[in-house]
């Protein structure tokens, strides 16, 4: 049952983060909320590389023939991980330059750019 | 030992990804999240992976809330003058 | 559509999206209980194929180097992005502070023990990162986790009240150049491989013996390539959000 814990988690964290986004009132908090979404991509990964009793996969001071966890996860998780903080700061500014023009933060009041 | 720890980090942090989620005010949002980003980086190191644990420490709980904190500066400060000039 | 619609509309959708996904999780095996035969693969042949002691830095610069190129892309279009979004438009000006505070708060000023500390934390920090960034072959760290820490160096830079004197010394022109030859110079050294052996980013360079920093053949240099363009990229994004925090006003406002 343990096995299945980071699948359980990863779902409820993606889950939450679309509920958050979807009741926001406050584009902020919006972006905040996208942020949870992805780190539950992240677990998800990091569950499915997973092996019991394995080490990191970092042979600097472990023989060449340990068993060692999934390195293509890992991969794939670290860019991933630096690269959507850039994103989310992107859109932090799209929301400064949204309040700057139409005075405020909440997604059900902005209207469409007028000409 | 490391399946109690795992366990432990997980229920932590499925509880803390709410808490994000469910916190609205924006100030008090952007320290759950750095506090959420330290706990994700503790998974991390427990599942084995010190790469992307270094990743999410240094971005996760430095960078975004960094970030969160200076975009609510720009937006009150906006508002504040606004009152003002009102 | 008024918000009780949106959330009515919402929770069904939700719940069938949980349904779904719980229901496909249920497919999978258990967490640790099956190696794919790719990461033994990879695990087993990885270190004597590129004398690099860090399995995950062969698969980011030599078993996907091609993603990496691509998400050092999307790396340097936001920040670009970023600069765009936050340019001085016509409503606005930058105004000429000789303090370090945002204008007009009034909360208390930083003790001097926050100041001090912060200032003598930036030479460990730098030294940290590029630490971080070298070794990237044989410990866990690399480009991108170093290039985060040094762009923190400047963060500690701001806490140390010292922000206005680093803003004079660091144009952002100077930042924009360095984070652009980062993301270039990756690129040419895939050239470097293609005009070697015909194959884009192919190592070409002798593989030292593993456990040394030159190891890798081309993997400490890509990596430096990276650690330059995050490091570039991130004090880009800081620097931004600090001048709108700072200095930009509105014209007509206070």
């Amino acid at each position: 049952m343990s096995g299945f814990l980071p699948y359980a988690v990863a779902a409820w964290l993606f889950a939450a983060g679309i509920y958050g986004m979807a009741t926001s009132r406050d584009l902020i908090h919006l972006v905040v909320c996208l942020t949870v979404a992805q780190s539950a991509t992240y677990v998800l990964l990091l569950g499915v590389g997973y092996l019991h009793g394995a080490a990191a996969p970092i042979f600097a001071d472990i023989g060449p023939n340990t068993r060692v966890v999934d390195p293509v996860v890992q991969a794939l998780t670290l860019t991933d991980v630096v690269v959507e903080a850039v994103v989310v700061s992107l859109l932090l500014a799209l929301a400064m330059q949204a309040h700057k023009r139409f005075g405020t933060l909440d997604p059900d009041d902005l209207r469409a750019m007028s000409s | 030992m490391t399946a109690a720890v795992q366990v432990a980090v997980l229920l932590l942090v499925a509880a803390a990804g709410t808490a994000v989620v469910l916190t609205r005010d924006t100030l008090k949002q952007a320290i759950v999240l750095s506090f959420y980003g330290l706990l994700l980086g503790i998974l991390f190191f427990a599942y084995q992976a010190p790469d992307v644990g270094l990743s999410q420490i240094t971005v996760g709980s430095v960078g975004v809330p960094l970030m969160l904190l200076l975009t609510l500066a720009k937006v009150r400060r906006r508002e504040a003058d606004r009152e003002k000039g009102e | 559509m008024s918000r009780r619609a949106r959330l009515w509309l919402l929770a069904p959708a939700l719940a069938g999206f949980l349904g779904l996904l719980v229901w496909g999780m249920t497919g999978l095996p258990g967490s640790g209980d099956h190696q794919g035969a790719v990461a033994a693969t990879i695990a087993r042949t990885a270190v004597p194929e590129r004398h690099a002691t860090n399995v995950v830095t062969t698969v980011t610069l030599d078993y996907r180097g091609f993603d990496t190129l691509g998400e050092e892309m999307i790396l340097f279009s936001a920040a670009l992005g970023l600069v765009v979004l936050l340019r001085e438009q016509r409503g606005e000006r930058k105004e000429e502070v000789d303090d370090d505070r945002a204008a007009g708060r009034k909360a208390p000023g930083t003790s001097e023990g926050l100041r001090i500390f912060s200032l003598a934390l930036v030479g460990p920090t730098v030294l940290l990162g590029l630490y971080i960034v070298a070794h990237g072959a044989l410990t866990p760290g690399g480009g991108f986790q170093g290039g985060v820490i040094l762009a923190t160096s400047l963060l500690l830079v701001y806490l140390s009240g010292k922000y206005l004197a680093l803003r004079e010394l660091t144009p952002i022109p100077a930042l924009e150049a360095g984070e652009a030859l980062g993301a270039v110079a990756f690129a040419l050294i895939g050239l470097g491989g293609l005009i070697a052996s015909g194959v884009y980013l192919h190592n070409f360079i002798p593989l030292g013996t593993p456990k040394t920093i030159l190891s890798g053949g081309t993997i400490p240099f890509l990596y430096l390539a990276i650690g330059l363009e995050v490091a570039g990229a991130f004090m880009l994004t800081f620097l931004e959000f600090l001048d709108q925090t700072l200095l930009v006003r509105s014209r007509s406002g206070g």
